[in-house]
């Protein structure tokens, strides 16, 4: 008799996605999937999805969804839960969503304590549009709308989310992780698993940003890619836990 | 019977609101629609609903989106600049085909106008608005009592046509004070299958969305939406009629302004002026065929808005070419009185050799 040690979580549709190689949306899926099948509330989860490369997660979680107008998953996410109390709400953001187009939505959700889980990829750039500046590209990146490089003098430097919202007092977790490596995907896999355990327990507010690779918009093979967001991303978007009752512990 | 109430009109779309079942509302505060958000927040507590004040009126669209797509009745309201932000929201909400019923208080325009009435908000209500090919239902009440049924009817008509239904009143009816009945309702208990709720056993997941990456997919849905409206412009339009039968001269007016012009025709018929008065009520569908069918016997029309003119193009593609279309207006948030546009109509009829 064989055991089946390695599955789709049921959470997941075993379908193909349209992510590119390289791209570490699919890792993110997979963590947010488990996360909500081993909590075992596939059934009353309710998922909100983006505009941007995510835009169609809606399709691959078998999961009850809504598609958000760009940067407004926030404001869906708190309109659903307020009609569902008992459900799980989530959204599932990128930068240019999150950070930049609805960077109002986010911060009062968060200033709220929303009972929600935010889910906030970042890979410093816009993808589905083509690889334009987002407010998390880096001093000096360049991507088609900062041709010359982002400069700081007109464009600042990048906003970084996760320490911005910790300073509210509404959040419960907020940490950020990254998928560049096993290690680290087990600890995304926490992150992710504890801002839903939260959300179960109705206890507030909880977000994850996971730092992510555009293999094709920075013009990277997947492997140059993950050694430029450890070069790059990990120094100025340090990882770890901003806000958590442990820390304030 | 229920018994009379004085009541103010932003309080009594709240109430309504209320009776017709509504549990959840998202609001940000604009001047003169402030008394609704201010009776919400003090009301929905008491039946155990959902008071929100958003962070902006974007937001509070998107939590209509969310709330309405989870299966709730849900509504929010605002002021024209306010308004004019909800647009990004309510074409998705039209493209989802998502039920609620948002209330526009109009005040001068454009930009920040004045906090006076208007009625200058009649083309982004009643010809989309946001981006795409989409309606609104728009329901223009004329009183305070219109405000009430008529609330509770656009909780219906949204729902049974999984349409966005826009209560289109003015700074005027919103902020005066008539006696109203609330009539018995039984709130209509209709499924909602298609809603987001979380599987709860369900095999397929609900999404709701208005994307479709493919231009043919994208197409079909607009074909399904026109053959929805043409349902709703076949069924639903609303208009009152008063003394066009013989009216050599009938005026046209929606809203608060119907009013004005009402006592202007009462004056002229003293005088022994024929004229009448068509007021639309739903202002989409527009009353085309009882404007055209006027047409045939009277001489000219009125058309008169707290607006530069918009109603009057479509009054004007409804009588055609055949008989004059007048136009009356103030702007900015001055309101007509009735001894102004009893003049207009002393000139038309001179000039038409009426009386």
């Amino acid at each position: 008799m064989t055991e089946k040690l390695f599955a789709i979580p049921a959470t997941l549709k075993d379908i193909p996605t349209h992510y590119c190689p390289g791209c570490h949306h699919g890792i993110i899926h997979r963590l947010v999937a488990e996360a909500i099948q081993e909590l075992g509330v596939q059934d009353k989860a309710i998922g909100v999805a983006p505009v941007g490369c995510s835009v169609l997660c809606y399709d691959y979680f078998n999961i009850d969804m809504q598609e958000a107008a760009h940067g407004r998953a926030p404001a869906v996410a708190t309109g659903i839960k307020r009609v569902h109390p008992e459900a799980v709400v989530f959204t599932y953001q990128g930068d240019g969503d999150l950070a930049s187009i609805g960077c109002a939505e986010i911060v009062h959700a968060a200033a709220r304590s929303e009972k929600i889980t935010t889910i906030f990829v970042n890979n410093a750039i816009y993808g589905m549009t083509g690889g334009q500046m987002a407010p998390t590209s880096l001093v000096g990146q360049v991507t088609t709308t900062s041709p010359y490089g982002r400069k700081e003098d007109s464009c600042g430097k990048p906003i970084q989310m996760s320490e911005m919202l910790s300073t509210l007092h509404g959040p419960k977790f907020i940490a950020r992780v990254a998928v560049n490596n096993p290690a680290n995907m087990a600890k995304a896999k926490a992150a992710i698993k504890k801002a839903f355990e939260i959300n179960v327990k109705g206890e507030g507010f909880a977000l994850v940003e996971v730092l992510s690779t555009c293999p094709t918009n920075w013009g990277m093979s997947p492997v140059e890619a993950v050694s430029w967001l450890e070069k790059n991303m990990l120094p100025y978007f340090p990882l770890g836990i901003f806000k958590s009752e442990e820390v304030a512990k | 019977m229920a018994e009379k109430i004085l009541m103010k009109g932003n309080e009594a779309i709240g109430e309504a609101a209320v009776v017709a079942g509504c549990r959840h509302y998202f609001g940000y505060p604009i001047t003169p629609q402030s008394e609704l958000i201010e009776y919400m927040a003090k009301r929905l507590p008491q039946v155990d609903g959902v008071f929100l004040q958003a962070e902006s009126e974007v937001s509070a669209i998107n939590m209509v989106y969310g709330a309405a797509g989870a299966g709730a009745r849900v509504m929010t309201s605002s002021s024209s600049p306010g308004f004019s932000l909800k647009q990004e929201g309510i074409s998705y909400i039209a493209g989802a085909e998502l039920p609620c019923v948002l209330v526009n208080v109009q005040r001068g325009g454009p930009g920040l106008g004045s906090i006076q009435p208007g009625q200058a908000d009649y083309f982004q209500a009643t010809k989309g608005g946001g981006h795409g090919d989409y309606h609104n239902i728009v329901i223009a009440p004329n009183s305070v009592q219109e405000l009430v049924d008529m609330t509770i009817l656009s909780f219906d008509l949204a729902d049974q046509y999984r349409n966005p239904v826009v209560l289109l009143a003015d700074g005027a009816i919103g902020q005066m004070m008539e006696p109203v009945e609330f009539r018995e309702v039984t709130a209509k208990n209709i499924e909602k299958p298609w809603a987001s709720t979380g599987l709860h056993g369900r095999s397929e997941t609900n999404v709701i969305n208005s994307l479709f990456l493919k231009p043919d997919e994208c197409e079909k849905h607009n074909k399904h939406l026109q053959e929805k409206y043409a349902v709703i412009e076949k069924n639903e339009v609303r208009y009152e009629s008063i003394h066009v039968e013989d009216a050599d001269l009938v005026l046209v007016a929606y809203g608060i302004t119907s009013r004005i012009v009402f006592s202007a025709m009462e004056k002229a018929r003293k005088e022994g002026m024929k004229v009448g008065l068509i007021r639309p009520i739903s202002l989409w569908p527009f009353p085309y065929k009882p404007i055209e069918d006027a047409s045939a016997h009277a001489k000219a029309f009125l058309t008169v808005e707290m607006s530069a003119g918009q109603m009057v193009e479509d009054v004007r593609l409804a009588v055609g070419r055949t008989k004059p279309v007048y136009f009356y207006g103030r702007t900015g948030g001055m309101i007509p009185n009735s001894a102004e546009i009893y003049d207009q109509i002393v000139t038309i009829m001179q000039a038409k050799g009426g009386k």
